[in-house]
């Protein structure tokens, strides 16, 4: 390995530091921007000049989770007096909440499908890089080419047969249909991610296990997946954003039981009018868990846990 | 612990053979070599041993017992690793404690075991540090713990002393020999180092494709190997060759190089045609008068001996010498092999031919 050796100068670290403050800024201010609007009222939202100091609001959180009716002075009456704080805060516009919207179940939805498609990748892609790791497998490079060459076409290109397939096994707007689509497509993925990181994990450890007395399994099971931690978790990271942010194939196979969020969250905005807030709170609440899932799973990125164990 | 017997093994990976029909047996608590250059298949013959590979032929029986197909954890034996192996998300005192808890073993029991190897080793004080950070000499400690806390029936060592810096590697051979002989355990040991294994073996057995050589005690084989090759590798300078056309019958005494009639053990065994002198550097003696001759042409100080390497008609050779003996070079000189030391190799076959002093050290492998 070649590395340079020289120090950076001083204007060379404050150019560098520069170019990642911009970049930093560059990703985060849609983020923060989208944030920011779900807190916002609608007026505000669109207002222009574009407001950056507000009075922040969760009208928009209470409408992405709730469907609201506009009612007459009288029928209002009848109603009485909003009884929660966010029945008062619908009350203003003259609305009452009718009922719960679908978003929390589509956010399930989304949890289901997204971690269950990961957790399948994950142990599918576990077992198969493993054995392509340790053991001989017959055509073992053509096999591995083959399942890289799933990819190479984009996904969507086969949405039309795979639309058709879906619809005569019955898998069409099922969670067990879309875990599966999920999975096939990020299983590929996973075994080649899977399978460098196993590579690395030196194959002594486990005839150490096997000498000290551990079945095979045990030895997978004890020894080389604390060693692999680090590589299932980046690979679960990828599945899992890939899964959680599926678009296309959501909006093609999902219509009401299996439909998953992102093809509701546009959706939000033809509730009543343009509810940019409630669209914008939708997005940030679906931005929580991958990002949870991330942070959960950093330590295991940055460590390199076979550090110092062997001597190469 | 136990005898341990190889008898045929031999072992192919696809069209390559590693190993070719090995026979030889370890016997109770020896502290036993496998020595060869990389690839003659050494360590597949102790990975077969450990369970790690599967013959493709043959049988291997520790203590009696017939294992060749039963897989490692059932045989009852421990395996030291070149590269230690620990296990890196534990730290010290569970590495030496996994094999014992695979077995099943009382939370106390392996306690007090560990403590007790950990008494042994001298690694008292790190018990509870994470092996991650441990020194080339510590890890190879702790390896050596999780190896004796099962009191296997044998140990099987490959190249563990490899990894080690060459300072501390000696000492580290030095406490693994008095550690074999205050347990008395039979322990298998993989070396390609020739020193390493006259240093520490009870018996050595030198391999080289595939082959067993030669198997015998370290003096055996350094004094009287059983092919060129055995010559060749142990001993630093290796043995020298001279290669002459000639003939020795049974009973011979001596052989003709050119001029020079040389003294050599009586043979049991005739041949003539290409041979090949065998004579180590300690075993040649400078001599005014000689009719066999060699001229100087490089000499290396090693402080107590010098190395002196001659030209000769039938090739090169090299000579110790004690440093005070002055030599110049491009100096021709007499030279004086000890006739009870001589060796004479059939150069085509490589192997030795029989005589007085080797006959009874021959005959293994």
């Amino acid at each position: 390995m070649s590395y340079s050796v020289t120090e950076p100068s001083r204007r060379q670290k404050w150019f560098a530091g520069v170019l990642v403050v911009l970049y930093a800024l560059i990703t985060i201010l849609p983020l923060v921007w989208i944030i920011a609007t779900s807190f916002k009222t609608p007026s505000d939202a669109i207002a222009y000049p574009p407001k950056t100091f507000f009075t922040p609001t969760v009208e928009g959180y209470v409408n992405v989770f709730t469907t609201r009716t506009r009612l007459t002075e009288e029928q209002l009456q009848a109603v009485g007096e909003p009884q929660t704080w966010y029945d008062r805060l619908v009350r203003k516009d003259g609305l009452v909440i009718s009922g719960p919207s679908r978003f929390a179940e589509r956010f399930t939805n989304s949890v289901i499908i997204g971690f269950g498609s990961t957790i399948l990748c994950i142990v599918l892609g576990t077992a198969a890089a493993y054995a392509f790791s340790r053991f001989k497998v017959p055509l073992k490079d053509d096999l591995m080419f083959f399942i890289l060459s799933t990819r190479m076409m984009p996904p969507i290109a086969v949405a039309i047969p795979i639309f058709l397939m879906f619809r005569s096994l019955g898998l069409s707007d099922t969670h067990a249909g879309m875990i599966l689509l999920y999975t096939a497509v990020n299983l590929s993925l996973s075994v080649w991610l899977l399978k460098g990181f196993i590579d690395e994990i030196p194959i002594e450890y486990e005839e150490a296990a096997l000498i000290d007395g551990y079945t095979r399994f045990q030895a997978f099971y004890k020894v080389v997946l604390p060693q692999a931690a680090t590589g299932i978790a980046s690979t679960a990271i990828f599945c899992l954003i890939f899964a959680w942010n599926e678009y296309a194939f959501a909006v093609l196979l999902t219509s009401g039981n299996a439909q998953t969020a992102p093809p509701f969250i546009p959706t939000i905005i033809g509730v009543s009018g343009q509810d940019w807030p409630a669209v914008a709170a939708g997005a940030t609440l679906f931005l929580v868990p991958v990002m949870v899932f991330t942070i959960l799973l950093r330590k295991h990125l940055l460590r390199g846990i076979t550090f110092g164990a062997v001597r190469k | 612990m136990a005898q341990i017997r190889i008898q045929n093994v031999r072992k192919e990976f696809g069209a390559f053979t590693a190993v070719r029909s090995s026979t030889f047996t370890i016997e109770d608590g020896e502290f036993f070599m496998l020595l060869g250059p990389s690839g003659c298949g050494k360590t597949t013959t102790l990975r077969m041993m450990a369970g790690l590979e599967l013959p493709t032929s043959g049988e291997i029986f520790i203590d009696g017992e017939e294992v060749g197909m039963k897989p490692a954890s059932k045989r009852d034996i421990a395996f030291v690793f070149q590269m230690f192996a620990l296990y890196p998300h534990m730290n010290v005192r569970k590495n030496i404690s996994y094999p014992l808890v695979s077995q099943g073993m009382k939370r106390d029991d392996v306690k007090t075991r560990v403590a007790e190897v950990a008494r042994i080793l001298k690694i008292e004080n790190i018990l509870d540090r994470p092996v991650g950070g441990l020194s080339g000499g510590d890890r190879q400690r702790v390896a050596l713990g999780r190896a004796i806390v099962r009191r296997p029936k044998a140990f099987f060592m490959d190249e563990p002393l490899g990894a080690l810096d060459a300072e501390f590697r000696e000492h580290m051979a030095e406490e693994l020999r008095a550690l074999h002989d205050r347990m008395g355990a039979t322990t298998v040991y993989v070396t390609h180092d020739q020193l390493e294994a006259m240093q520490m073996g009870d018996k050595i057995v030198v391999m080289n494709h595939g082959v067993v050589e030669q198997f015998g005690k370290p003096q055996q084989i350094y004094d009287w190997p059983a092919t060129k090759f055995v010559a060749q590798f142990i001993g630093s300078p290796p043995m020298n060759f001279l290669e002459f056309e000639g003939m020795i019958g049974i009973g011979g005494k001596s052989v003709d190089l050119g001029e020079a009639r040389i003294e050599v053990p009586a043979a049991r065994e005739g041949r003539a045609g290409k041979l090949t002198l065998g004579v180590r550097p300690e075993h040649v003696r400078f001599v005014t008068e000689s009719a066999y001759r060699g001229r100087v042409s490089a000499v290396e100080y090693l402080g107590t001996t010098q190395i002196v390497t001659l030209r000769s008609s039938h090739g090169d050779l090299k000579a110790r010498i004690p440093s005070d003996q002055f030599v110049r070079e491009d100096e021709l000189v007499g030279l004086e092999f000890d006739p009870r030391t001589l060796s004479v190799f059939d150069a085509e076959t490589g192997k030795v031919l029989r005589s007085d002093a080797n006959d009874g050290v021959l005959g293994h492998g």
